[in-house]
């Protein structure tokens, strides 16, 4: 940190984490901050935290809904460990999420509504805004938000209600003083959502945004503001785009570079959900979307959309997959191209809906009947969804069989900039469509790929029946024994062949060394933070991230084995390592977090520092 | 079918035979299934439509075994979930003919969630129900459909449930079109399939379909040589509803409930006449609770009305959409509304 001019302060990296009540509009605001950040621009990844109540109680800690910025000079791959600035708006919220504000860190609290009701409600017993402890420990800014808010409208039409309601700008705008940002992306977004309905809503709030920016110019001129400079990023156009969305463009563009149409079909669940919201918006693309009447339902329409010629997808959260398996043994034995996505979060059952976890990697492999071998892809970051979706969609085309596309809730909510690629870099896919001039065997294979060969309702002279039922290679059933071994065998041959077309591994630090920490979907952007750090003080440490867990990369043995040790870091208690113990011998050790949140970078620096020492 | 089979160019002329897959039939001998698979083996060639556009689409079950035996494109699904699979394959391309095989057990309980969603949508396909009132496949089980006191080996001392009505499910789902047949009768099968066929939007037809070794005769009250004249209530769209030997016997109402009454002791126009096409379900709900012990059970089509068809409505949203939208280029979906540049 260094002394700048203009009274800033510049920092490589700052963390700011937004909490209020979940009606408080606390992901609009880190939305908006992450908008602004973007154009500076500076590196940045997002992380939304919210409650799985809509509305709990107002003013209950079960009501807090949070949403944190990383914004950095440097490459900046998570949401970061502990926020610099937490911006409370009530007391429940300060409850929550003090305990993570780094000592010394900022705390801007709305003190209007740190009410004896309202405190009472978090569970504190007095004020801790006048807690000496809490002044000591922090840079504390109460501020009294609510009636500035109000003041600030005192000559709007607008009702008291709608004028409580535009506090988050005010304090948004005093956060943009802070931390020195443009207030015109943010006011773009208000014109675009309420200007033409709405006015009188659009220009309070615009109004409550300067405002809260000038009360920050004109009371707190003493004080320090922080710069984060511009980041140097790769040239290019970007955009900025969340997990979900990133896997819906994917899936597109995996049809179009296919020339075969889409048709998604799901059914709502946290936080799957704005997969198929995101979808529907691209009617005009040909895109069709059904929300089928549940889970089983939404992956029998894409099987049905499969088998009619077009790509059929169907997305859910770890729950529907377990509805979802009868079916996806149906499209393995038939072998149809069929893209599966889990966004996982929090289980079993209910669990945590809405928070993030890495749990069902054993249930995408293994949680089958019968010997039922399938691609599983994963994803990595929020913007990488794009390619693991299209990939994903690649390999089922490909092959001719479904494929589990595993995201998580982080990737999903999380947000970053795309350095958006250009549809050349994407290569076409093929369908393996059978030659309508032949005399057709619906599981005659490629003998490359292993992939049958599809016929397609409406294609003349190829008509035949397919089922759940053992087939032989023309397509009748049958109980032989030997039929039944070696479709099996061939089943997961063809499964295994994936592995031909896949790429090597990209290995963050040399191919050899003291320690490899391997990990998957993710928790790459932590793990590679980590590591990069961690190498620049000079430590003997390398990483990878494994994108293809079935058939997983044909250079991860040799990999593995140039190293002494190897370390797994996973959001669950060790799926990945029971894997990679069984299939290398290799003595893998664990690092795993049950939290429902992403790691810190802290714990796999931590966690690789005690490998390293031991 | 759909009207888009307008454009398509005359299909040479087909007959049963081109419908008769190579595999060998395998239901038992003297099973209601065989002439039901005869019928829609007679149904098809004379619709118009090439052999290649009929999509035969089933669950599992002893009737389910079905789209082996039609040499068209098929697929034997699993349990109860036909129908979504139907509104895949209708939705990504609605030009295809769809029929659904499926049974009392496969449609109306561990798939009767999807059943009633099929038809609440009024996807244009064709839903063709075996009711043999008994799991064959799985040796003898009582069904959704069989009556109190059924024994079974699940229930040697009789089953408690209440059994449900096919024709009060469709109702209540408001299917578009709700018709009876029977496996006895191959001409009024393919009359009803025809009908089904025609109609635009989701067809349900129940067919009363015996199984020789669980569940033998179970039909035999309604449609046995000696019953069927009394117990048979035939449907035709115009005509009053008469049954019994010279049709001597009509249905009237009294009050709200329907009563038999002489035909010769009626008076003028008290004999209701059918008219599928009434917009209200509660002609149709009469019909659909008529039989045994106290009335005859109709046969024909219950219920037709017209609605938008569900793969119509999306096709035209995405033809909307692309009228006011255009049809989507790489630079709009990479780009999407808002991008920066860094030099």
């Amino acid at each position: 940190m260094s002394e700048t001019q203009r009274g800033f302060r510049e920092m490589k990296a700052v963390v700011v984490r937004f909490a209020g009540d979940s009606g408080d509009g606390m992901q609009i605001v880190g939305e908006r901050f992450t908008d602004a950040s973007v154009t500076v621009p500076n590196s940045i990844a997002t992380f939304p935290d919210y409650p799985a109540e809509i509305r709990a109680p107002i003013g209950t800690i079960a009501g807090v809904s949070a949403f944190q910025v990383h914004f950095g000079s440097e490459t900046v791959l998570t949401p970061g460990d502990e926020p610099d600035a937490l911006v409370a708006m009530n007391p429940a919220a300060l409850k929550v999420h003090l305990d993570d504000l780094v000592e010394g860190g900022l705390l801007i609290a709305n003190s209007a509504a740190f009410t004896e009701e309202n405190l009472k409600m978090a569970g504190y017993d007095a004020n801790p805004l006048d807690d000496p402890e809490i002044k000591r420990k922090y840079d504390v800014i109460p501020v009294n938000i609510t009636n500035l808010a109000l003041e600030s409208l005192k000559d709007s039409e607008l009702s008291q209600k709608d004028k409580l309601r535009t506090k988050n700008f005010f304090a948004l705008g005093f956060t943009y003083w802070v931390y020195g940002r443009p207030l015109d992306p943010t006011i773009d977004f208000i014109n675009a959502k309420w200007s033409r309905k709405l006015p009188d809503v659009a220009a309070a709030n615009t109004k409550v945004l300067k405002d809260g920016y000038f009360f920050g110019e004109t009371t707190e001129t003493g004080r320090n503001r922080y710069m984060v400079a511009r980041a140097s990023v790769a040239p290019g156009t970007y955009r900025k785009v969340s997990g979900n969305e990133a896997t819906a463009l994917g899936l597109i563009a995996a049809s179009r570079k296919a020339g075969r149409p889409l048709l998604f079909s799901g059914y709502p669940i946290t936080p799957a959900s704005s997969v198929l919201e995101s979808l529907a918006e691209y009617k005009h693309f040909g895109v069709k979307t059904v929300q089928a009447e549940d889970e089983i339902a939404a992956i029998g329409v894409a099987i049905g959309a499969s088998f009619a010629g077009q790509i059929g997808v169907t997305g859910t959260s770890g729950p529907g997959m377990c509805l979802k398996s009868e079916f996806i043994g149906l499209a393995i034995s038939t072998e149809l191209p069929l893209v599966i996505i889990n966004v996982q979060r929090g289980g079993p059952s209910t669990g945590l809906p809405t928070k993030t976890e890495q749990s069902d990697l054993l249930q995408a492999l293994c949680g089958r009947h019968g010997e039922s071998p399938l691609p599983v892809v994963a994803a990595n970051s929020p913007s990488d969804c794009f390619r693991a979706a299209f990939e994903a969609t690649r390999i089922a085309l490909k092959f001719s069989t479904p494929v589990i596309l595993l995201s998580d809730g982080y990737l999903a909510n999380g947000s970053e900039p795309w350095n958006i690629p250009d549809e050349s870099e994407l290569p076409d896919i093929s369908v393996p469509f059978a030659d309508p001039d032949k005399p057709y065997a619906p599981y005659a294979r490629d003998p490359e790929t292993l992939s049958r060969t599809l016929a397609i309702p409406g294609q003349p002279n190829l008509e035949h029946r397919i089922g759940g039922l053992e087939k032989n290679e023309s397509g009748n059933i049958s109980y032989d024994a030997d039929n039944h071994s070696n479709m099996t065998r061939l089943r997961a041959e063809k499964v295994a062949a994936v592995a031909k077309s896949l790429p090597p591994l990209k290995v963050n630090g040399d191919r050899t060394g003291k320690l490899l920490v391997v990990g998957w979907g993710g928790t790459h952007g932590a793990i590679h933070s980590a590591v990069q750090s961690l190498r620049a003080e000079g430590f003997e440490v390398s990483g990878t991230n494994i994108r293809y867990i079935n058939p997983l990369p044909a250079d991860l043995e040799e990999l593995i084995n140039g190293f002494d040790k190897v370390l797994v870091p996973e959001l669950n208690t060790g799926q990945l390592s029971m894997i990679l113990r069984s299939r290398f011998l290799v003595d893998a050790k664990s690092l795993t977090k049950i939290k429902g949140r992403p790691f810190k970078v802290s714990e796999i620096r931590e966690a690789i520092l005690n490998q390293l020492n031991d | 079918m759909s009207t888009d089979l307008q454009d398509i160019p005359a299909a040479p002329k087909l007959s049963r035979k081109d419908f008769v897959a190579p595999n060998d039939v395998r239901w038992c001998p003297g099973c209601g299934d065989y002439a039901i698979l005869n019928s829609l083996q007679r149904t098809l060639p004379e619709l118009g439509i090439p052999r290649e556009d009929f999509v035969i689409i089933s669950g599992i079950g002893c009737s389910s075994r079905f789209p082996y035996y039609m040499n068209t494109y098929g697929f034997h699904t699993i349990h109860g979930r036909a129908p979504t699979v139907a509104t895949g394959v209708k939705t990504a391309n609605p030009k295809l003919s769809v029929w659904i095989i499926t049974g009392d057990g496969d449609g109306l309980s561990i798939g009767g969630n999807h059943l009633l969603h099929l038809l609440r949508r009024n996807v244009n396909v064709n839903v063709l129900l075996f009711n043999n009132r008994i799991y064959g496949l799985t040796k003898g089980q009582y069904s959704p459909t069989s009556p109190i006191g059924t024994k079974t080996k699940t229930t040697p001392a009789g089953s408690v449930d209440n059994p449900i009505n096919p024709l009060v499910f469709a109702l209540g789902a408001e299917a578009t079109f709700i018709a009876r047949t029977y496996d006895k009768n191959p001409k009024h099968m393919v009359d009803t399939f025809k009908a089904a066929h025609e109609h635009q939007g989701v067809s349900f037809v129940e067919i009363f379909q015996n199984c020789v070794i669980f569940n033998n005769h179970t039909w035999d009250p309604v449609y046995s040589k000696e019953n069927r004249d009394d117990e048979l209530l035939h449907l035709e769209t115009g005509k009053p509803l008469l049954f019994g030997k010279n049709n001597d016997k009509g249905i009237r109402l009294n009050g709200l409930a329907p009563e038999i009454v002489n035909t010769a002791d009626a008076n003028p126009g008290e004999i209701l006449t059918h008219q599928p096409d009434l917009p209200s379900p509660l002609y149709s709900g009469l019909l659909a609770t008529l039989g045994l012990p106290d009335f005859p059970t109709p046969i024909g089509v219950i219920r037709q009305i017209q609605r938008p068809t569900y793969e119509s409505l999306i096709d035209d949203q995405i033809t909307s959409a692309q009228s006011s939208k255009g049809t989507g280029s790489w630079k709009e979906l990479l780009h999407g509304n808002s991008t920066w540049t860094v030099e």
